[in-house]
């Protein structure tokens, strides 16, 4: 009973958190644009710290690849943006920190599904002319500007005035992280307000270029990438029997990745479940086992008054099983609340669906049954002279 | 040709040998013996002689050994489990020494059990367990538990589960065994009753007085009839 209890809050729990795990990450990745290919030295999934040396060797990304990418047939746009951590950002007596500062073109806010919400975005001749000016997250703004407009004023950055042009319209959190916590200024003017640090093995890997690129409409997304695969290993000269010295990683290889994960959560519950299942069967077969012995003199009496061994069997089939649903009642209450409870002291969100509970209804019956069965035949074979002689 | 058609059971040199580990025990060493219809019979013999186990294999409780036993012509060995319990439900009625009624159900519920075995509506399950119960007398007292009745009340509850299917045989192994001579007496009333109504009554007794209400005594000594 114990075990059937915990078995199915278990089941019911930890399906429900990744149930609801599910439908977060499916959405926060569908965020990132199924048409987004991101071109970079590193892959999202697979980069161990081991391979950093291998990966510090590949040629930087520049602008330049981003320009000729646009060419290609299968692409809208390509853009080149770059980002650095920021300490503190400063507004006279406000200051928000663990901010970030990004470089890209006048394409980035429609490439990142960014509105613009107050103010205005950049144009060609703000990245040509390397002109000083800034967009701003919805978060910076609220936190820096609280009781005045942001647009026109000028940030320090590592000591460099920016002026701000626009405020960007809030987006959320993506895997637990603000989008809204940064600030855009053109590349050019970030190539000269932050050089990159050169030397260290992470700087190399990860502080250069990214290009973003965005598919044609209609377009599929493999396609695009082949072409991209193409030009970049012509564009670094790679012969066909060198491997790609670059990464395109799309939303596709996230979804990926955090399948692979729940199916290991899949199995893990799986496994639990079918453990304290078990538990919880031999639990009822050995209360049914007492209960046919207590019950010996009443299975006679009902033989003798006509009961077949089948109307024994199924009586106590049926306890059993009215046992374990009991149990699996209980455990399926438990498992929400507990999904609940989790759900309101942690960033998880629960989700409790109506195939989970016929799941824990269905896998308790057939415990009932499976560990029932033979108590049951136990009582169905009883010869009832010796039933009705059992004191 | 009508007097065959009046025996409702017959046993035919029927043997039934018990075995504890390796001892062998012949409960019935060859019996042969007809029940025919609104036949009044009492099983006399002492303890051990075989009664009960003649009992029990006469209302299809027990298998004999060897030896034949028929059903209003039918060979009951042949049956299956399934066929033997009908055949109990239906055919038989049985009341035992020690009250065997289900502790946890009503007087009214002990009653109607054996209607559970013979896909009758709930209501008309009740319905009819009322009717008996009350010819038993007991329509006060058929919500009571068992633990709540007299001995007699409960050997009351007892026939009136016997007779709730309308039985071709009653049998009953001892049925005063536990009373006192006065609610034995009322116990024997209504078996005499019963028999003046049409029914059959086969009953095992030790006691003389009981007996002497059959039509017919037959005597057991060590698994064999010593005088019919
Ligand atoms: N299940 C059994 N296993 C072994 N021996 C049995 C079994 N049932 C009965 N016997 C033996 O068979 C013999 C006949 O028993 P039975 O119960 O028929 O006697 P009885 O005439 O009813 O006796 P009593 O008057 O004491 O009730 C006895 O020796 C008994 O010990
Ligand atoms: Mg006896």
């Amino acid at each position: 009973m114990l075990g059937i209890i915990i078995g199915v809050t278990t089941v019911i729990a930890i399906l429900s958190l990744i149930e609801g795990l599910n439908r977060t990450v499916a959405e926060q990745v569908k965020s990132i644009g199924s048409d987004l290919i991101f071109l970079q030295k590193f892959s999202w999934v697979s980069t161990g710290h081991r391979d950093l040396d291998k990966l510090a060797g590949r040629p930087d990304l520049l602008p330049d690849d981003a320009e000729a990418i646009t060419k290609l047939s299968s692409v809208e746009i390509a853009i080149p943006q770059t980002s650095r951590q920021l300490q503190i950002l400063k507004y006279k007596d406000n200051e928000v920190s663990n901010s970030s500062v990004a470089g890209s073109d006048e394409n980035y806010a429609w490439v990142n599904n960014y509105i613009v919400e107050s103010g205005r975005d950049f144009s060609r001749d703000d990245v040509l002319h390397r002109r000083a000016v800034g967009i701003i997250g919805s978060y910076i703004a609220t936190n820096l500007f609280p009781d005045e407009t942001a647009v026109g004023k000028d940030l320090h950055l590592n000591g460099h005035r920016i002026k701000i042009i626009g405020v960007f319209k809030e987006k959320g959190t993506f895997l637990g992280n603000s989008l809204d916590d940064f600030i855009l200024i053109p590349y050019t003017v970030f190539e000269k307000f932050f050089p990159r640090p050169r030397g260290t093995l992470w700087s190399r890997v990860y502080g250069g270029y990214s290009i973003g690129i965005k598919a044609k409409d209609g377009m599929k997304i493999e396609e695009t990438t082949d072409q991209v695969r193409e030009l970049m290993r012509r564009r670094h000269g790679l012969g066909f029997d060198k491997e790609d010295d670059f990464e395109l990683n799309t939303q596709q290889i996230l979804m990926d990745l955090y399948q692979s994960i729940t199916n290991v959560g899949f199995i893990a519950i799986v496994a639990i479940a079918a453990i304290s299942l078990v538990v919880g069967g031999i639990g009822i077969m050995n209360i049914m086992l007492v209960s046919v012995a207590e019950r010996t003199r009443e299975i006679g009496i009902r033989k003798a008054v006509g009961a077949s061994n089948n109307n024994i069997l199924a009586q106590f089939l049926i306890e059993s099983i009215v046992l374990a649903l009991v149990g699996g009642l209980i455990g399926i209450v438990f498992g929400m609340l507990l999904a609940w409870l989790i759900s309101a002291v942690s960033p998880l969100k629960a989700s409790v669906s109506f195939w989970m509970i016929l799941l824990g209804f269905g896998f308790s019956a057939s415990v009932g049954i499976f560990f029932g069965i033979y108590p049951a035949r136990r009582a169905a074979s009883l010869n009832p002279i010796e039933a009705l002689r059992y004191e | 040709m009508k007097k065959k058609t009046d025996i409702i059971c017959r046993a035919v040199d029927v043997k039934k040998t018990y075995w504890r580990g390796k001892v062998a025990v012949e409960a019935l060493r060859g019996v042969s013996f007809d029940i025919k219809r609104n036949a009044y019979i009492s099983i006399m013999g002492p303890s051990g002689s075989g009664k009960s186990t003649l009992v029990h294999i006469l209302s299809c409780l027990d298998t004999p050994t060897s030896g034949e036993y028929y059903l209003e012509n039918a060979l009951v060995s042949k049956y299956s489990d399934e066929e033997l319990a009908k055949v109990r439900n239906i055919f038989f009625g049985f009341i035992f020494q020690s009250f065997s009624l289900l502790p946890r159900l009503s007087a009214l519920d002990n009653v109607a059990l054996p209607l559970i075995y013979r896909s009758i509506s709930k209501h008309e399950r009740i319905a009819k367990a009322k009717e008996i119960i009350e010819n038993v007398g007991l329509a006060d007292r058929m919500l009571h538990r068992p633990n709540e009745l007299s001995g007699g009340e409960c050997q009351r509850v007892a026939i009136a589960r016997a007779l709730v299917n309308d039985p071709k045989v009653i049998f009953a192994d001892e049925p005063t065994g536990n009373l006192d001579s006065k609610t034995g007496a009322e116990i024997m009333e209504i078996f005499d009753h019963l028999v003046d109504e049409g029914n059959t009554v086969v009953m095992v007794t030790h006691d003389v007085n009981v007996a002497a209400h059959a039509r017919r005594t037959v005597k057991l000594k060590d698994g064999l009839i010593a005088n019919d």
